[in-house]
């Protein structure tokens, strides 16, 4: 280890200011930092620190994405299977197949915003955040798998440049960036985004060109395609249930597994990188409004079908819990994800225009996330103000 | 205790490096320093040149905006050399000391006969005024001034801090003089809070003309500024006093002797003292003296205080004003591979549950001044409010701080708040912000402004 530590310390100089590389000052400290916690010391204030850092919160998120990313894989690589009838397929085609499909998605994603991120710290003279980790390992996870390369690569920069860099980064940023990528997405390719063809890999390019990864005998009969929310009715829903529990549906990469996100919420409220209060308190404004929905007649679901439809869970656990977008104070963490939940399934049910509605309740929510603390903080000093009146 | 003040939030940072309760030797000071750099925005009049003579109790500084507070020397020698720094500014003024000590002569006073202004006048000449700390903003108290009331805190809570029940064992009755003397300063008596976990086991719980308080909870429940925040918030336009039961003693002993005797048992503490126990010295005294209680070929730092809150005064430095304890740790500056990646990192304790030191609550740890991460801007939000038992939102006064906003710093409470009070927000911190700096930016800021 020696020998990596010296090395490190000899190529040093070549990246700092003045030296030959200087320019890539801020990348270097990035991949140092990444291989070595700095030697730094406490120069003021508190002369010992926890060992926790930003790195090891985000790596924690990182970790409880993996579930849902592998099952991801899998799935693409089944639904493709089931799309085309291919049964002489075994479990490693399968994977095969998810892997061919979503990791280009992973390279995009982390080339383009990595790269965005390394270019815009030096700019700004300051280290590189590691926040994009946990952004780049989301964006895969909830757009369609086959949406175009060049529509993610841009949709990403969108987002990291006009979502978080102008506003300084990391911990500045108003909205979920990857969510941002999404929303940009949806917005300015709505053909690739919604529909029922586009959540299976290899339908779309089999459909306009006849091509196909292996070509079998083209689409089975019947195919749909179609995620759960295209039509969320009793009678079609009640024999998929434990298909959707289960995620072995058509829908984003990472959304569908009820089971993978479950187990990536008992990591992140297990070492309390995310918020308990804000999963929990989403998942009962879900269940409020899907229920309000089943009584007036919105709708025939019971209230917890909303929760195992679509990104529901995945954008509670994953996406609304972001600490940065999200409100701050305890009792605003209520308010916030109750507000989450409820407005998705009010979305989903009396806008016709829009079959999921997460997306929009999260981004909507991180807008007024600001205001929420706003009135729970101010609320907090005038009851202090007249408790102390009072004494 | 029926109305005890049980604070769920704080921390006791698990660190090696408790003083044993003995006193392994007494220090017989060789040189020692008068530090203006001791007192929040102090400008400094110098009353002696090299080579004055000076007694336990000569003047040596005076405060240039209140020249009646003055700043006495600790020992009885000469004045061997007056330290500055850059753009002149006075450092240090060291004084070589006699073999045997020789006090200026206040003579004893009876305190129940004495009037508020002979009270302040016998305190001010003495040179022991600046132990008493005005809150807001933790400055020398102006003695023009009534406050509200007094505070003291009769324990602490911070790490390895000096045990009050060992080191001023022998001055309980001193405390009480130096009460009964200060309670004739305000109307609002003096306001004086016990741990409630060590209530009877304590002394101090039979100091009479106080209004006694208890407090149970981890680190900060022992600092003052958070218990005036329970006890009695300070408004707009509030002013309190707080003072240490250390100085209490001191102010006590200037009453029953009429000596300015500030020795005092000092706790040598940390991961890399060599036996950590008690000395007996004064304040101002040099690290050397401490030599016996470190291995001088490590490259370690000399911490007059504790390790959240304490100043790092170096090899070279001298103990401060108000500080009975010195804490060494070794300096972190090592590299560690792949440290953030390990799943285990046995060595080292955290408070976020993304590492393991949960399961072994029992365990201390040889802690070091490596800061394990870079800088970054806020983004976990929930770590702070859990070690700040008040009822504030640190993370937004910081920002109105930061912004140099008084009218935001003023409602989310920076009357209230000392940098010790956020040190533990400042310890869990994972984006690394130098969090007490900020708050002393934002009191120097309110100071000027406001005064």
């Amino acid at each position: 280890m020696n020998g990596l530590r010296n090395f490190v310390d000899k190529i040093k100089p070549t990246f700092e200011k003045g030296g030959k590389l200087g320019f890539l000052h801020s990348t270097f400290d990035a991949f140092e930092t990444f291989l070595f916690v700095p030697n730094t010391v406490t120069r003021k204030g508190a002369h010992v620190r926890d060992c926790v850092d930003l790195k090891r919160v985000m790596i924690m998120v990182v970790i409880a994405l993996v579930p849902a990313m592998l099952f991801g894989i899998w799935n693409v690589g089944y639904q493709h299977k089931l799309a085309f009838g291919l049964t002489d397929w075994n479990f490693w085609n399968i994977v095969l197949y998810g892997l061919v499909k979503v990791l280009p998605l992973y390279l995009v994603s982390y080339l383009v915003g990595l790269g965005i991120e390394f270019v815009s710290a030096q700019i700004q003279g300051h280290e590189v955040n590691e926040g994009y980790l946990v952004s780049g390992m989301l964006i895969p996870l909830i757009v369609p798998v086959d949406v175009p390369l060049w529509m993610l690569a841009i949709a990403v920069a969108f987002a990291v440049i006009i979502g978080k860099e102008v506003f300084g980064g990391t911990g500045m940023n108003i909205w979920n960036p990857a969510l941002l990528t999404r929303a940009f997405l949806f917005f300015s390719y709505p053909s690739k985004m919604s529909g029922s063809t586009v959540w299976t890999g290899g339908v779309e390019r089999f459909m306009n060109e006849g091509v196909a990864f292996q070509a079998g005998n083209g689409l089975v009969d019947g195919f749909s395609g179609a995620t759960p929310l295209a039509d969320p009715t009793l009678a079609n829903l009640q024999p998929k249930l434990m298909d959707m529990i289960l995620g072995t549906i058509p829908g984003s990469v990472g959304e569908t597994s009820v089971i993978a996100i479950l187990l990536g919420a008992i990591i992140l409220i297990g070492t309390g990188v995310a918020s308990w209060k804000i999963m929990f308190s989403s998942v009962l404004g879900g269940l409020a409004i899907g229920y309000l929905g089943y009584a007036v007649g919105a709708t025939d679901l019971p209230g917890y079908y909303q929760l195992v439809m679509g990104g529901f869970l995945f954008g509670t656990v994953f996406m609304a819990t972001d600490p940065v977008t999200s409100a701050q104070t305890e009792c605003g963490k209520w308010i916030y994800g109750f507000l989450v939940g409820a407005l998705a399934v009010t979305v989903r049910l009396w806008n016709p225009g829009y079959p999921e509605g997460m997306m929009l309740a999260i981004l909507l929510m991180n807008t007024f996330a600001p205001l929420i603390d706003h009135y729970v903080i101010e609320g907090s000093i005038k009851r202090r103000a007249k408790k102390v009146k009072i004494a | 205790m029926s109305n005890n003040i049980y604070l769920k939030k704080g921390l006791n940072i698990p660190i090696n490096g408790t003083a044993a309760q003995n006193t392994k030797k007494v220090i017989v000071p060789d040189v020692v320093a008068v530090k203006p750099t001791d007192f929040r925005g102090l400008v400094p009049k110098l009353l002696v040149r090299e080579g004055d003579k000076v007694l336990a109790g000569s003047p040596v500084l005076a405060d240039k905006m209140s020249q009646n507070i003055l700043f006495t020397s600790p020992v009885s020698g000469t004045v061997a050399e007056v330290v500055r720094g850059e753009k002149r500014k006075l450092l240090e003024v060291r004084i070589k000391a006699d073999a045997a000590q020789e006090y200026v002569d206040f003579g004893p006073k009876d305190v129940t006969k004495m009037n508020a202004e002979q009270i302040k006048e016998a305190i001010l000449a003495s040179g022991l005024w600046p132990s008493l700390v005005q809150r807001p903003y933790g400055i020398i108290a102006n003695p023009e001034i009534r406050p509200k009331a007094i505070f003291v805190s009769a324990f602490n809570t911070a790490p390895l801090a000096a045990n009050p029940e060992y080191a001023l064992k022998d001055d309980l009755n001193h405390i009480q003089t130096a009460i009964n003397a200060l309670g004739k300063l305000t109307d609002g008596g003096v306001h004086f809070s016990l741990n409630e976990e060590n209530y009877s086991g304590t002394p101090f719980h039979r100091i009479e003309n106080v209004i006694q308080h208890t407090f149970s909870g981890k680190h900060p429940a022992g600092n003052v500024g958070v218990q005036i925040h329970h006890i009695s918030p300070i408004k707009k336009g509030e002013t309190v006093w707080t003072v240490s039961l250390l100085m209490l003693a001191a102010i006590g002993k200037l009453f029953n002797t009429g000596k300015y005797d500030v020795s005092r048992k000092i706790a040598v503490t940390g991961p890399m003292a060599e036996g950590p126990a008690y000395v007996t010295g004064y304040p101002g005294i040099a690290i050397k003296d401490l030599k016996d209680f470190f291995n001088p070929s490590l490259d370690l730092r000399f911490i007059s205080g504790d390790v959240l809150t304490g100043t790092n005064i170096g090899r070279d430095g001298y103990l401060g004003f108000y500080d009975n304890q010195v804490t060494i740790l070794e300096e972190g500056n090592k590299y560690e591979l792949l440290g953030w990646a390990k799943p285990f990192r046995p060595k080292l304790f955290s408070t976020s549950r993304t590492y393991f030191s949960w399961l072994t609550p029992n365990k201390k740890y040889d802690m070091d001044t490596n800061l394990h991460g870079g800088p970054r801007a806020f983004v976990v939000n929930d770590v702070y409010g859990k070690v700040l038992p008040m009822d504030l939102y640190p993370v937004y006064l910081l920002k109105a701080c930061l912004a140099g906003d008084i009218d935001k710093m003023e409602k989310f409470g920076i009357y209230e708040v000392l940098e010790e009070d956020l040190a533990l927000c400042e310890y869990v911190d994972p984006s690394k912000i130098y969090i007490q700096q900020i708050i002393t930016d934002g009191i120097s800021l309110m100071l000027k402004e406001m005064c």
